[in-house]
């Protein structure tokens, strides 16, 4: 299931593990760091070889962003040291870590969306009080950059309008443009689309054989056998294991990972599909913006089954779920829940849609799914909050809602197990969980689930994905969305394929190719399907 | 990821805001220092002025209703994130409801008055909060500029209405006519004595009232669970289905109402007529209460009682050191909305550092 989308190169593999002092980039011994409680990293050893992709992985709360804000000078160990092209230095801030060669690309974008990307290259670096000279030098250098690296942009284009892959190539310049040397990505492919994924790993092997030396945090495994020359694996702060690439499989880093075996297949019966729960006919679909983003979509949705729509991100799912769910208004068109058209206009529409029977997870559980700064019970009945479980007339029953959220916990195996504790505190593995838990535990009718394992640790993926084919088994029609065709491709009995809006094709997992499926992703061969 | 972790909660609510009240009596007091007068001294004048006999808590009382009432006004509209800065006019405009009913049921006993002329006061002050409320929900215009005008409309319709429709002739001052006398509402002097004949009267049991009241609305309900969804995340609340404008609607009326309950104790408790600018900008204290409170009740009580004390002791202060004008009292009083409300988290994270496990947290391990 795991395809190595660019090739690796060669290269590197030709230097043994036990290299000389010399070639290494970055070294770390003994590294130590607690927050109160927590030892967020424990005598960490890391080895990075100069002209290499170096992937660190772990689950969430591994401690590989701790690891890497103590390189770049974002937190001070505790103890340890940190050598930089053999000599050992003392990185107190991120000022520092850039003068020795050592930037850093973090997850969330630290750019300027109304200044133009020359602007934003530029900021922080000027030259002097007038900004003239250092914008021309900036322009000759991104052109230079822009050859070396193949890193081409519009240095006038404003940031606001560019795409998102776009904007992470003006931070990987940004870092270049300071005389970065080492390049630390945050999880980088997080917001991309995989073909904006495929793109950047494209421009990180240039990196790579230009001699640049890339430090890639992640936690997908697809990514680390794509784009890595070695690999370290991190578990509950300590490292487990630094690993080459080409010798390893992303059935044994999975295990190094959660310290256990994992399967990563889904395993699923045959579908049995009833009859049709959720019936979607004509719709059509605006953004805030008043751009309209789903222009006449008709699908249904029968009991037992999973249908999956597959698709770039941005073409129309986001607002096609929204919709449907009652989140957002529709233009036109009509959303029936077994034959019964639902009415879904206005800011509580999500209301009936539930009441009526249909569930939602959401695509980003964080922004909408749930409140983080409220206690775990709290969102436990986030939606929910009328029903009659929870009290009776205007009051709430507080004890038996923390007794339901408690069972919940329990049956879910969310952790940790303590329902007074702010939902921020959670992981984002367990925070869906949460949000799972609410939707499917009222036995709704239709279950919508937008990205179900975004930013989801792998041992709580294997979770998630079981839940919801037990939803399925259990008779309930199931709309799934995802951005990650792996999932559509092992969790949908059927696939709808959306492209600028449209339903442009559907295709049957068991036989339908990656290709076939990405063409149709990128609206060439809209017939292909059918 | 951040290494400091939220304070407790004894520390957050007493704490903190102790260490920022003395830093403003020390600041204030440098300033009286500075002209020449004896900080101590006024200190001492101020808390003899506010807790010195049961005549000076009467005061200190009266003041601290009108405080509970504005400061909970701004408190339960900041749970739904709605930054009410108009129970100002609030306050001012629900002064109408409650002359009119007072004024038309002066012949009837006060305690049957009493509930007429709340209900009176909550629907002006109410409406007065609702209409920011409806152009927020349903047309976007956002309710920290609308309140702040409404503030203004506010006055210039009192002006009007005094002047040119209540005043009765023959009457110099801008003010209503007066209740009768067998319809006005005793004070609690009047039943206990150690009061005397200060202003303090059945207003504050109903502040004391809705204290409780906005604590259970706030965390024992479900709409208080929705207005603190919408608080927090907005769109969560959208994606829940809870009507995000009718919450803003509601909140904003249920924050004009409690503004307008100062109409309640000024108008019929205290002055038994409508005069200009009666509320003496009690709503703009009620915004420094309710941040010093952290928007809770309890919190707001000790706020109120606070500023109702520094208000009464600042006005004593005046007399017991003539050094001391009533200007030099702003002055302190601001100095300690300065660093309660609007500086209160100057030392939050010099404080989370020391409850992080202090020197230890930054060099240990190892």
């Amino acid at each position: 299931m795991v395809s190595a989308v660019v090739s690796t190169g060669e290269a590197q593999a030709q230097r043994p593990l036990g290299a000389a002092a010399s070639d290494l980039a970055i070294e770390l011994v003994k590294i130590n760091k607690r927050f109160g409680p927590v030892h967020a990293n424990k005598d960490i050893d890391l080895k990075v070889r100069r002209g290499t992709v170096h992937g660190i992985v772990g689950e969430n709360g591994a401690g590989k962003s701790t690891l890497m804000s103590i390189l770049y000078g974002f937190y001070t160990a505790d103890s340890g040291e940190i050598r930089v092209n053999g000599r050992a230095e003392a990185i107190t801030d991120s000022r520092y870590a850039l003068k020795l060669g050592i930037g850093m690309v973090h997850q969330h974008f630290m750019l300027v969306d109304n200044f133009s990307i020359l602007e934003n290259v530029v900021l922080g670096a000027e030259d002097s009080a007038l900004l003239g000279k250092s914008l021309t030098r900036a322009r000759a250098e991104l052109t230079r950059l822009a050859r070396e690296y193949r890193l081409e942009v519009d240095p006038d284009a404003i940031i606001e309008d560019v795409s998102v892959g776009t904007q992470q190539r003006v931070e990987i310049l940004k870092a270049l443009y300071r005389g970065a040397d080492v390049l630390i990505l945050d999880e980088p492919t997080g917001v991309l689309t995989p073909a904006e994924a495929d793109d950047l790993f494209r421009v990180l092997n240039v990196l790579r054989d230009q001699g640049k030396t890339i430090i890639l945090i992640t936690h997908k495994l697809r990514e680390i056998m794509a784009v890595t020359d070695y690999v370290s694996v991190m578990r509950q702060g300590q490292m487990v294991e630094t690993l080459k690439t080409s010798e390893t499989s992303p059935e044994q880093l999975a295990e190094l990972m959660v310290g256990r075996r994992v399967l990563l297949r889904v395993d699923k019966g045959a579908a049995h599909p009833g009859d049709t729960f959720l019936s979607v006919e004509d719709l059509v679909v605006k953004d805030d913006l008043g751009v309209t983003r789903v222009k006449g979509v008709s699908f249904s949705v029968r009991a037992g089954e999973i249908v999956g729509i597959a698709g770039v991100a941005g073409n129309g799912q986001s607002e096609l779920l929204e919709s449907v769910s009652g989140m957002r208004d529709q233009s036109a068109g009509t959303v029936k829940l077994k034959g019964v058209p639902l009415s879904l206009e206005g800011d509580d529409g999500a209301h009936r849609a539930r009441k009526a029977g249909l569930a939602h997870v959401p695509e980003d559980r964080q922004r909408m799914g749930l409140i983080t700064s409220f206690e775990e019970w709290e969102n436990a009945m986030l939606g929910y909050e009328d029903d009659k479980a929870y009290g009776k007339g205007l009051l709430l029953d507080i004890n038996a809602a923390r007794a339901e959220a408690r069972e919940r916990i329990a049956k879910f195996d969310i952790r940790p197990t303590n329902e007074r504790l702010k939902t921020a505190n959670f992981s984002g593995g367990n925070q869906q969980k949460i949000v799972l838990a609410r939707e499917m535990e009222r036995n709704p009718d239709v279950l919508i689930v937008g990205q179900p394992t975004r930013g989801v640790d792998i041992g709580a993926i294997e979770f998630i994905h079981n839940q919801i084919i037990k939803m399925r088994d259990a008779g309930k029609a199931i709309l799934l969305v995802s951005v990650e065709l792996d999932e559509i491709r092992s969790l949908s009995d059927r696939i709808l394929v959306m492209f600028d809006g449209q339903i442009v094709g559907e295709a049957d997992p068991a036989t339908a190719t990656e290709q076939e499926l990405g063409l149709m992703m990128a609206g060439i061969g809209k017939e292909a399907g059918k | 990821m951040s290494a400091l972790k939220p304070l407790p909660r004894w520390a957050d609510i007493i704490l903190l805001p102790l260490i920022n009240l003395t830093l403003a009596f020390i600041v204030a007091g440098l300033v009286v220092f500075a002209i020449g007068q004896n900080p101590l001294a006024a200190l001492d004048a101020i808390i003899t002025g506010a807790f010195g006999s049961g005549y000076n808590i009467g005061y200190t009382l009266y003041y601290s209703t009108n405080f509970i009432f504005t400061g909970l006004a701004v408190a339960v509209a900041a749970h739904a994130g709605l930054f009410n800065i108009g129970g100002n006019g609030q306050a001012y405009i629900a002064g109408l409801g409650v002359i009119l009913v007072a004024l038309a049921m002066q012949s009837l006993p006060w305690w049957l008055t009493f509930p007429v002329a709340i209900l009176a006061g909550a629907a002006v002050g109410g409406f007065w909060g609702f209409v920011p409320g409806y152009l927020q929900a349903k047309r976007g215009s956002h309710v920290v500029i609308t309140t702040i005008m409404f503030n203004f409309i506010a006055s210039a319709i009192m002006i009007y209405v005094v002047v040119n429709l209540l005043k009765p002739p023959g009457i110099l001052a801008p003010e209503s006519a007066s209740i009768a006398v067998e319809g006005r509402m005793p004070k609690l002097g009047t039943f206990i004595p150690w009061f005397k004949n200060t202003d303090v009267n059945f207003t504050l049991i109903l502040a004391l009232i809705c204290l409780v009241g906005a604590y259970f609305l706030i965390w024992h309900t479900r709409f208080g669970f929705a207005m603190r969804a919408l608080g927090q995340n907005p769109t969560a609340t959208r994606y829940a289905g809870m009507s995000n404008s009718r919450i803003t609607m509601i909140v904003m009326t249920m924050s004009g109402a409690l503004a307008g309950m100062v109409a309640v104790n000024q108008v019929f408790g205290v002055q038994y007529r409508l005069v200009l600018d009666y509320v003496a900008d009690a709503g703009f204290v009620g915004i420094a209460v309710a941040l010093m409170g952290r928007n809770h009740p309890l919190g707001i009580l000790l706020a109120a009682l606070l500023f109702g004390a520094l208000y009464q002791g600042g006005n004593e202060l005046q007399y017991v050191i003539p050094g001391l004008s009533k200007e030099m009292v702003v002055v302190i009083q601001a100095l300690v909305i300065l660093f309660t409300g609007a500086m209160e988290g100057l030392f939050r994270p010099a404080l989370q550092r020391l409850f992080s496990g202090g020197p230890a947290a930054a060099r240990s391990g190892g």
